[in-house]
């Protein structure tokens, strides 16, 4: 099972979890990764951070990469969070859980999605900063995280 | 026509969310419609300018530089992502 949500408020990760588990009794393994707002970047403090996004491409670009998961390792279910909105340091942005019979393949999987999101899913970041409004610059770092798989 | 989209940076400095327009005949592809769009000049030029980091997604589908764009898409332009 696949699902992709792009919401504004918060999300509930033991939640979310449950209803993962509750869906198959073959789930051997969930892998979460939890991406969190930053009080600093680029040497900067960082006082809120707004996500945009492009409604109605996000949606198909998350389908896709998680199809792409799907046909390279065996896992069961995934569901991705992402938020949008304006969001403070220590809020949750984006919540990736895969769940498949061993832990390898979910591992695997789960970081495989974050990187291809982090380079194709269509979402911006802005963050306020004591010296004003800036766009997040994209990074390199992120390029090469991709190219791997 | 062809729905246009700007997104996050690039509709900031561009001053417009979006447009609809009418290509010029030999327009028929990301790069011909961004060679077209950079030469209103200003921030277009700039913005638009070969080598520029624009991505481009053609009907919600990211697009390459000859994907080709007909009447009745929609194309988006933005800057690098920089979600998750």
């Amino acid at each position: 099972m696949t699902s992709v949500r792009v919401q504004q408020e918060d999300f509930d990760v033991a939640a979310e979890i449950a209803q993962m588990r509750s869906g198959s009794t073959r789930i051997g393994a969930i892998a979460a990764f939890i991406g969190i707002v930053r009080d600093l970047n680029e040497g900067d403090e960082v006082r809120t951070l707004t996500l945009e996004h492009y409604p109605g491409m996000t949606e198909k670009a998350l389908e896709q990469i998680v199809a792409d998961a799907r046909q390279r390792w065996e896992i069961s279910d995934v569901r991705v969070v992402h938020r949008v909105g304006t969001l403070a340091p220590s809020d949750a942005i984006v919540l990736v859980l895969v769940a498949g019979a061993h832990r390898g393949e979910a591992f695997a999987a789960c970081e495989f999605v974050m990187d291809y999101l982090k380079t194709r899913a269509p979402f911006w970041k802005k963050e306020t900063t004591p010296g004003g409004e800036r766009w997040v610059e994209a990074r390199e770092s992120d390029d090469k995280s991709a190219a791997r798989w | 026509m062809v729905r246009l989209v700007y997104l996050a940076r690039l509709r900031d400095v561009l001053g417009t969310a979006g447009e609809s327009v009418t290509l010029p005949g030999g327009v028929g592809t990301v790069t011909g419609l961004l060679a077209w769009l950079a030469q209103r000049g200003g921030a277009w030029a700039q913005e638009l300018a070969p080598g520029r980091a624009v991505r481009v997604a053609v009907n919600h589908d990211l697009a390459r530089p000859d994907t080709p764009v007909r009447a009745g898409d929609e194309v988006a332009l933005f800057p690098p992502v920089t979600g998750g």
